[in-house]
């Protein structure tokens, strides 16, 4: 089979509205059952599948349908609305196949694109280890020339999808520098722990990864190592906060549906709840707020588009913006829903959880605003 | 020539629009002044790709390219000659 065998067929291309309608049919009614069951159905998988979804953003000659940035923002941003578990799934596939795509060589994008675009491979990143989150310079796991190919020892810690993924994108420390490698599931040492009972994205079947010894061929290798890996590193981290910028408008907007909802049926004193004026101070404020990180979001949509080096520092002001302000609406609408919402029968204490887990992930808050406030001591933060 | 000298002064305005402290020369190795990471590392090469319109290789991404103005003026050259 060749790769233009696989180009896409007539699936229509994924925008806003469209993804929509799918998050709405097949995401908002199970996520909170999926959240207490701590995984995603294969059936979710496959019709994310069928709908064009993994992997929309990669070329047509690889399956893909070449979608802008923009509109991939606002397909995590509405997948993010409904369930920000599966939204993760779709960011670290994301990040995967962005990165293979982006710095694979031709053999390694013909042998990996095609199914990764289909859904058929699914990818997981693995930068984190028990000692080492946003400090990759305390990375442990090695790889070392061997017979031909690289042999690869360490433990990789909190991996979205990492009890599902076929394939890994591994980050290992190669003498002083970093290097990335494509690691299949099933390679000999390659073993996978399950991490249940996380505060947030209960679904995203989270896993600790060992890898003792796995042996490579040369072909696991990719991209550049030494100076220019940390590019590969950089680039695909900040895709990854690209999805989980726009998940976060998706976080905000999900508080306003469901805020908005409860506020106009729930009665207090004989009248709607949503006449008090601190539930509409509450509600304007998330309205505003879902609005400016959707711009944010675009913004740097627009400039990945482009290509413009701009779109990194626009990615961490995005998320920065998107994720704090999904924290602070979430907890909103948990307030606006009393005790209903901190009970299971609602989905906005899932959103109050799954809200905290984005200020965390792809860069903490604080690595945020060390960033960005790097950027305004330059003089380039305008 | 010229062509040359227009890359190095686009490449400079670069490096200058992002550490407008920086003084450097055409010869000087930026990494060894200390500001380089890893996030202005791809910012850089995104930078060359747009403005110059090419893609650098996989085997062109060596850190003895990106080390000073002149080394990325000439990997410029290198890979326009290619497209």
């Amino acid at each position: 089979m060749t790769v233009a065998d696989l180009e896409r067929p007539a699936l229509g291309t994924p925008d806003r509205a469209s993804v929509r309608a799918f998050v709405d049919r097949w995401i908002v009614p199970c996520a909170n059952e999926w959240d207490r069951d701590g995984r995603i159905p294969e059936e979710l998988l496959e019709r994310l599948a069928a709908e064009g979804l993994w992997a929309p953003f990669l070329p047509a000659a690889f399956g893909g349908a070449g979608l802008d940035m923009v509109t991939l923002g606002a397909v995590h941003e509405e997948v993010g609305r409904g369930c920000s578990s599966v939204r993760s799934l779709l960011t670290v596939h994301t990040m995967a196949c962005w990165a293979v795509n982006r710095w694979g060589s031709a053999e390694q994008r013909e042998r990996w694109l095609p199914a990764m675009s289909r859904g058929a491979v699914l990818g997981a990143f693995c930068l984190s280890e028990p000692g080492a989150g946003s400090d990759t310079s305390g990375i442990t796991t090695t790889a070392v020339p061997h017979r031909g190919g690289w042999r690869i020892s360490g433990v990789k810690r909190w991996i979205t999808n990492g009890q599902r993924a076929d394939l890994l994108l591994v980050f290992a420390r190669v003498g002083t520098g970093i290097a990335a490698f494509l690691v299949p599931h099933d390679t000999p040492g390659v073993s996978v722990l399950p991490i249940d009972g996380m505060l947030g994205t209960r679904a995203s079947m989270l896993a600790e990864i060992s890898l003792q010894d796995v042996e490579l061929g040369p072909d696991a290798l990719l991209g550049p190592s030494g100076f220019t890996a940390g590019m590969v590193l950089t680039g695909t981290l900040d895709l990854g906060r690209y999805s989980v910028a726009s998940g976060s408008v998706g976080i905000i907007q999900a508080c306003v549906d469901a805020s908005a909802g409860y506020a106009a049926a729930r009665k207090v004193g004989g009248a709607p709840l949503s006449e008090l004026p601190q539930i509409r101070a509450k509600l304007s404020d998330m309205v505003t707020d879902a609005r400016a990180a959707r711009l944010l979001c675009e913004e740097a949509g627009r400039l990945k588009e482009a290509g413009e080096p701009s779109t990194i520092m626009a990615t961490w002001v995005a998320k920065y913006f998107a994720s704090t302000a999904a924290t602070r609406h979430a907890a909103e609408a948990v307030q606006i829903h009393g005790a209903n919402g901190c009970s299971p029968d609602y989905p906005v204490e899932r959103f109050y959880r799954d809200a905290k887990i984005m200020e965390i992930i792809e860069g903490s808050t604080e690595v945020q605003q060390l960033t960005i406030a790097g950027e305004a001591f330059r003089g380039g933060a305008s | 020539m010229s062509e040359s000298i227009e890359t190095k002064k686009q490449i400079f305005e670069f490096i200058h629009g992002r550490f407008p402290q920086a003084e450097i020369g055409d010869s000087d190795d930026i990494f060894a002044l200390g500001f380089v990471n890893s996030l202005f590392a791809m910012e850089l090469v995104m930078f060359i790709e747009k403005t110059f319109g090419i893609t650098v290789p996989n085997d062109e991404l060596k850190i003895d390219n990106f080390r000073t103005v002149e080394l990325m003026a000439d990997l410029v050259g290198r890979q326009q000659v290619l497209a």
